[in-house]
């Protein structure tokens, strides 16, 4: 394979199996890429078993079910069986749509560790229209069986303009729900939510509002429900550390096969992502091109190549500085030090303006059909 | 929150302790989370199965290891633990 690196390669930790594109949900801020229809092909079970096991040998022992909606996948069961098998501490992230008491009695008796359920509001009709379909109700049902079945439930509520004056209702349905983790995810900007973005991001002074609530709600249930505030990083002015570095820790296969350093990787040009249907995943992470890709230092421009703080942010998200700069190898525009900072600093001012117009722009849902337009 | 000498000790139901070949270490797995632990925090940890309270555990890590005075270290550790609900009490 093409590529090789000259970096001390660590092993994957954390693998996101995305079994499926197809979810009932059409959630205006899914991370799935904007092209998704492209890809409908799905790796078939034996596939799956083999990433399983390559991806364990090497030291992978975190696994995210995810999608789209796994629960779509009607092996599911047989899948979670076979990680627990390989001594994977297994996650399944869903929506809750379309999974039954006996369903969660029987992914539980196959080992499956944990559930994630995702709600979009604390309210049935915001819920509902941000999911483009009826199902508050049944995830809160979701919810409660999933502590009756004794998981750890970990709530995951995607905050954004359109829930986020919800924020003291939501802390109080997570706590009445019995999460152990509430997961109040600032919406991140890729695939649908970057088109969504004016509609989507709230103002500066509602971030801060909200998460004092927040904050202050962490030292009420101290002990009892664990609270998980995944930062905006538009409001900081230094990036995240994607992904704990280019090919040092995370690991998703896509439904098709593909194997991605980042869930968005694909949008990213001229990767050549690998897919597992042609290469071991020893190969893919260790040799090629796509995974050496953004390792060590080297492919770094200024700022940030003489900039001190390198190896603690990895110059930021690859995928942001290509979707605003047009240019992956630049520094990520979240940071104060990028000649680039004033593009999200209009995308905040876009979506203030947006906010304060008196009639806002409709939100184009995640669906097959929306897809095929990119 | 602090550990309470009279009552036992178990690991939580909701958290895994494991050893993981790869990393030539025990680690503890929970939701989307790893803690890689030390030799020493993993023998702690290892007999906390609901079937001693602090004072055992100190005697059997100070017979096993040949050595005393850990009573303070352990203490310290297993409070650490209760504090982010990697043990409980009944």
């Amino acid at each position: 394979m093409a590529g090789s690196s000259k970096h001390k390669i660590t092993s994957p930790r954390w693998l996101l199996a995305e079994l499926s594109y197809k979810c009932p949900l059409q959630c205006p801020y899914c991370s799935n890429p904007l092209d998704y229809a492209k890809y409908p092909d799905e790796l078939a079970t034996e596939d799956w078993k083999r990433v399983l096991t390559q991806a364990r040998k090497m030291g992978a022992v975190q696994l995210g079910f995810s999608g789209g909606e796994p629960l779509t996948r009607q092996d599911l069961p047989e899948l979670v069986r076979y990680a627990r098998e390989l001594g994977y501490y297994s996650n399944l992230i869903t929506s809750g749509y379309g999974m039954t008491e006996q369903k969660i009695v029987e992914l539980k008796e196959a080992g499956l560790d944990h559930i994630q359920v995702s709600i979009q509001s604390s309210s049935q009709e915001l819920n509902d229209h941000l999911a483009g379909t009826q199902s508050y109700q049944h995830k809160q049902e979701v919810a409660r069986l999933v502590k009756k079945h004794g998981y750890p439930m970990v709530l995951c509520v995607v905050i954004h303009r359109q829930n986020i004056h919800q924020m003291p209702q939501i802390l109080e349905m997570a706590e009445n729900l019995g999460a152990d983790y509430l997961e109040l995810a600032n919406t991140q900007y890729y695939g649908w939510a970057h088109i969504n973005r004016d509609a989507l991001l709230p103002t500066q002074e509602q971030f801060i509002e909200a998460e004092k609530i927040a904050q202050a709600y962490k030292e009420k249930v101290a002990g009892k429900m664990k609270i998980y505030y995944v930062v905006p990083d538009f409001y900081e002015d230094r990036p995240k550390a994607c992904m704990n570095g280019w090919g040092t820790t995370f690991l998703t296969i896509a439904p098709d096969g593909a194997a991605l350093p980042c869930h968005s990787a694909r949008e990213l040009p001229g990767l050549d992502c690998p897919n597992v249907k042609d290469y071991s995943i020893e190969q893919i992470w260790n040799e090629s091109k796509a995974f050496n890709f953004f390792r060590g230092a080297e492919w770094m421009q200024e700022p940030c190549q003489s900039c001190d703080e390198k190896h603690k942010d990895f110059g930021g998200c690859r995928c942001q500085a290509y979707l605003f700069n047009g240019d992956m190898y630049s520094t990520d525009p979240v940071c104060s030090k990028s000649p680039e900072r004033y593009r999200v600093d209009a995308a905040i001012a876009s979506a203030r303006e947006a906010a304060q117009a008196t009639e806002e722009k409709p939100l184009i849902f995640r669906n097959s059909k929306n897809s095929r337009q990119f | 929150m602090t550990i309470n000498p009279s009552q036992t000790i178990c690991f939580s139901p909701l958290h895994r302790l494991q050893w993981e070949e790869t990393q030539q270490r025990h680690v503890i797995l929970y939701p989307e989370g790893m803690v890689e632990l030390n030799q020493s925090s993993a023998e702690i940890l290892k007999l906390c199965d609901g079937s001693r309270n602090l004072a055992a555990i100190v005697a059997e890590l100070e017979e096993t290891f040949a050595v005393s005075g850990l009573t303070n270290d352990i203490t310290n550790f297993l409070n650490v633990a209760l504090q982010n609900g990697w043990i409980q009490q009944a």
